[in-house]
């Protein structure tokens, strides 16, 4: 299993995948940002569905990560492309035969790359929550929030809590987007349908039906990020969550190991 | 005592859905030699290889590469380098990079990552994306990538696909000095002179099943050499036959000679007799069957 971790990080690090992942952190991070800090006066709101977080809200230990919190679920979905990538691309060049010529086991197969993934992810919180907290200071300062609280020992470990959070979220997502990859073995399919299915599907539903969202994966990784809310605990949104997401990989791993390799 | 063998399939079937895709093929190949697979488009050679490779289960029957059973594939992929319907990489990447993934994930020496594209010509254009390769590059990083495990059994499929006829007569040498030094060579493919210069073992399918396996030259053998000869003036091709069948050889006209089954030794006789009916032959040539005929006769192609 290690080999098959070192030989995809050999994949992950290539520079067009690096570099288009660090400009989508950056984007998606950037833009979570400046939306809460910059809006914090308009009356349309400047958080998620058109709710308001004042200066108050933004001036506790907890302002500085909130918009890092935020972002998870943009930051799932970039997560969510990258791993269902990675996993149907095998499919679609055809290499994957070549793996399981070098490395029979399929479960280590799957593990390594996992794995590999995994650690792309926790690159990917690490540089979201550095940008996050960067920028917070920044636009804090352009739109008067007092940053007082910021650097007490709460506010340090409302940012641990958020970093543990988002990037439980962030693999979450990512374990979608392979489950899909294995499923459909095409970039593009499974790239499409786990967009669809999260930020349409599951967001217009959760939108327009009252408690649906405890039912979606995609909505109680959101949740588990921001550490839960009035409506559904922290633990529910984890376990529920995972429980989906463990329960559709065992599933798809039973039919990677099963499966006749014939393309 | 026998030769131990390399790779030993027994009663190996392939079914999907309704159609037998592999019907109990039975073969042997000994321990460091070269056989060729050979076989129309959709007779199972792919199937079979995939079957050898732990890449899909037979539905019946039994398979051992290396002496280990196929169901057990990690038993003995470690010492099998394998290219498979061609060369698959990934395009982003360099063809040394995708080499690194390949050493690394078997973990092999990726300190002879360098000495391989060298041996396949393309020491020069291992920092090259994979994207930017030519069909005959492609193919030689294929093989380079087979060679990666220093294999004791290297499964080719269709190696020589898109090589100018340079790249050909490298591959078939590096074949030949592989089996050389021990490695066994199992290698399919369409060009069957290829196959006839290099392989001593032959495996030939046709709609799933195998019609021949065992030694090229048995094979060869067991044909009937042909004398061409073409008469001065193509009035005398039926009279031409006549003599031959006179003489107890069978004779047919294809195109503007006549074919007579028979070997060399018949040639003079034919000569003799052609002029004594007062025939000129323009020429008379004993032609061995080639494997490419033999194919075409026992595959009815």
């Amino acid at each position: 299993m290690w080999n098959v971790f070192k030989a995809e990080l050999t994949k992950l690090k290539r520079p067009s995948l690096s570099i288009s992942t660090i400009a989508a952190v950056t984007f998606v991070t950037g833009l979570v940002t400046s939306l809460l800090f910059l809006l914090v006066d308009s009356p349309e709101g400047n958080g998620e569905r058109g709710v308001r977080i004042g200066r108050d809200v933004l001036a506790l230990p907890t302002g500085v990560s909130l918009s890092f919190s935020n972002a998870a679920g943009l930051l799932g979905i970039v997560a969510l492309c990258i791993f269902a990538a990675q996993t149907a691309q095998e499919y679609t060049y055809g290499t994957l035969r070549n793996l399981l010529v070098r490395q029979p086991s399929r479960m280590k197969i799957l593990l390594g790359k996992l794995g590999s993934m995994k650690l792309f992810a926790i690159a990917m919180v690490t540089l979201s929550a550095v940008l996050a907290v960067s920028l917070s200071y920044l636009f804090a300062g352009v739109k008067d929030i007092s940053t007082g609280a910021w650097s007490t020992p709460d506010a340090r470990s409302a940012v641990l809590r958020t970093f543990i959070n988002v990037l439980i979220a962030t693999i979450g997502y990512g374990i979608f987007g392979m489950i899909l990859g294995l499923l459909f073995r095409s970039p593009i399919s499974a790239i499409s349908i786990g967009v669809i299915w999260n930020l349409i599907i599951e967001g217009l539903l959760s939108a327009f039906v009252t408690n649906i969202d405890k039912y979606f994966p995609g909505q109680l990784l959101s949740i588990v990020a921001t550490g839960g809310n009035d409506r559904i605990s922290y633990q529910y949104a984890l376990f529920t969550s995972y429980g989906f997401l463990l329960a559709g990989l065992a599933i798809v791993a039973f039919l990677f190991k099963k499966r006749d390799v014939a393309n | 005592m026998s030769s131990p063998l390399a790779l030993d399939v027994a009663d190996l079937s392939k079914k999907y859905g309704d159609r037998m895709a592999l019907s109990h093929a039975n073969f042997e190949v000994p321990m460091g030699s070269i056989c060729g697979f050979v076989g129309p488009n959709g007779s199972g050679k792919t199937t079979t290889i995939r079957m050898l490779l732990g890449l899909i289960s037979p539905t019946t029957g039994s398979g051992h590469v290396l002496g280990e059973s196929i169901t057990q594939p990690e038993k003995y992929l470690p010492n099998v380098g394998a290219m498979i319907e061609g060369p698959a990489f990934y395009p982003a990447l360099t063809g040394a990079q995708n080499l690194t993934v390949l050493a690394k994930l078997g973990g092999f020496d990726t300190n002879t990552i360098q000495g391989l594209l060298d041996l396949v010509d393309l020491g020069d254009r291992g920092n090259s994306k994979y994207k930017t390769y030519s069909l005959g590059m492609k193919q030689r990083l294929g093989i380079a990538a087979a060679l990666l495990p220093k294999p004791k059994l290297l499964i080719l499929d269709e190696p020589t696909n898109g090589l100018d006829p340079a790249g050909i007569q490298e591959v078939r040498a590096l074949l030949r000095k592989l089996a050389d030094n021990g490695t066994t060579v199992f290698v399919s493919s369409h060009l069957l002179s290829e196959i006839e210069m290099i392989s001593d073992h032959l495996v030939m399918l046709r709609l799933g099943k195998v019609i021949f396996s065992g030694k090229t030259s048995e094979l060869l053998a067991k044909q009937q050499p042909v004398i061409v000869a073409k008469p001065e003036n193509r009035g005398d091709l039926e009279k031409l036959v006549k003599i031959a069948e006179a003489g107890g050889h069978s004779a047919k006209i294809i195109d503007e000679s006549v074919h007579v089954t028979g070997t060399s030794d018949f040639s003079a006789k034919l000569n003799k007799a052609a002029f004594e009916a007062g025939i000129t032959l323009e020429s008379l040539t004993p032609v061995r069957a080639s494997l490419e005929d033999t194919f075409f006769e026992m595959t009815g192609e």
